[in-house]
């Protein structure tokens, strides 16, 4: 069952897209990266500069909306994993505190649509494909990676400073949940030195198969 | 073990941010989400959220340049910081093993963001701040995993404290691509010492660049 999860080539890995609606921006930003690049090389700035540009409609609140989609994901994935992981010890402590702090992810962010005068996307069903411990942690470690890449692609677009912040201080938990699933699964927390930013196309495609 | 060296710098910088931290972490969900409602909710130009001054338009960071500058050289400072401290673990013989692989392989990662910074500030017409002379307590393998954690909770703290304040688009994205992998860092040593990896809970908090400082001080030693 375990085995679907690679047969999506997208979440083998978190990858620098290519593509964006906004040419203008993707040209201020490349500017600066091939002037970066000739400073100090090319593959330094590549990750990370790479993809800074994810696109959303309807400004902070559209990308607010994008983060509730894959926050919902998450704290529903999660609370599953109660029962469907089989996990024990530190795992489902592990389980319980990230779960935890989806939940909230979800309810920070729905509130604040709100008070942006926006309308929080509705709940999506997800069906999550696998089996036992070994299945849920390669699942989790997919879906928190891409979380990363999702806010660190989204937030260079919000336009509130207050809401970036708030962006900032979910992807650090994000990123400490990524490090922390990561070491359960016997990989590296920190694959790279510079996490890669991810279109908000990109990552939507990521997470399809798992939206009914 | 986790009681001994009371007086060390160490403890020192453990009880000023990071045990703030905590105690914020200890004081409840509801709290930061309050917090972050506040902060959302907010178009006055001022703001509840945690210890941010976003709102006062100053990053704390002008003594190392203007702008972007600034806040890129004061980011290359503390990067410096912990490529020496990683450099001085891994020589200390305290670690062998996957410990060892793991110091290792965030020293480099943190020697690539002092490349990258360093080629920003150039790119911006900026000249980098030279690397600080360091010296770090290195009297146990557990007082110094705490001092990385503390330092590397710090650095994620001060990457997000500075968030608001950049200016380039280029520059923002480079600064949150590290900043989540300080978060990586920081969660993986709060792993191996058996600590929670969400210090603060759910919303991770920012430090403004004069407590972060504050905190490094001891170490900096010319």
């Amino acid at each position: 069952m375990s085995d679907q999860i690679l047969a999506q080539p997208e979440l083998a890995g978190v990858r620098i897209d290519e593509d964006s609606d906004d040419l203008s921006r993707s040209e201020v930003i490349l500017k600066g990266a091939l002037a970066a690049g000739a400073v100090y090389g090319a593959a330094m700035v590549g990750p990370f500069v790479g993809r800074a540009l994810a696109m959303s409609e309807g400004g902070d609140v559209g990308i607010l909306n994008f983060a509730l989609t894959l926050e919902y994901l998450e704290a529903t994935f999660y609370r599953e994993a109660k029962t469907r992981a089989k996990a024990s010890g530190d795992l489902k402590s592990l389980i319980d505190l990230i779960g935890r702090d989806e939940d909230e992810h979800v309810g920070a962010l729905t509130e604040t649509i709100k008070m942006l005068g926006g309308k929080p996307v509705a709940e999506p069903k997800f069906d999550f494909p696998y089996s036992g411990t070994a299945g849920f942690l390669k699942l989790a470690q997919t879906f928190e990676d891409t979380g990363v890449s999702a806010y660190n692609g989204a937030a260079p677009q919000i336009k509130s400073k207050e809401v970036l912040e708030a962006a900032g201080s979910i992807v650090q938990v994000e990123a400490r949940h990524a490090a922390a699933i990561r070491l359960q699964n016997g990989d590296e927390p920190s694959p790279v030195a510079f996490d890669p930013a991810l279109s908000e196309a990109k990552v939507l495609k990521a997470v399809e198969p798992f939206i009914q | 073990m986790a009681v001994a060296n009371k007086e060390s710098a160490l403890s020192r910088v453990a009880s000023d941010p990071v045990s703030r931290r905590k105690l914020l972490a200890v004081t409840g969900s509801s709290t930061a989400l309050t917090a972050f409602l506040a902060a959302c909710g907010s178009d006055s130009g001022t703001t509840t959220m945690g210890t941010s001054t976003a709102a006062a338009g100053k990053s704390g960071t002008e003594k190392f340049g203007k702008g972007d500058v600034g806040i890129l050289n004061y980011a290359l400072t503390l990067e410096y910081l912990e490529v020496a401290f990683y450099e001085d673990i891994v020589k200390s013989g305290l670690f062998k093993g996957s410990d060892l692989a793991t110091i290792r392989k965030f020293g480099k990662e943190e020697a690539e963001h002092v490349t990258a910074l360093t080629g920003f500030v150039k790119q911006m017409g900026g000249t980098p701040v030279p690397k600080p002379k360091t010296e770090f307590p290195l009297k146990s393998a557990k007082s110094v995993l705490e001092l990385a954690a503390t330092v590397e909770n710090l650095g994620a703290a001060a990457y997000l404290g500075q968030a608001p304040y950049i200016k380039g688009a280029s520059v923002l994205s480079a600064a949150l691509s590290i900043h989540s992998v300080e978060g990586r860092h920081a969660a993986a040593l709060d792993t191996l010492l058996g600590e929670s990896i969400t210090p603060d809970g759910a919303f991770a908090k920012p430090a403004p660049a004069s407590e972060v400082l504050k905190s490094v001080e001891p170490f900096i030693v010319g």
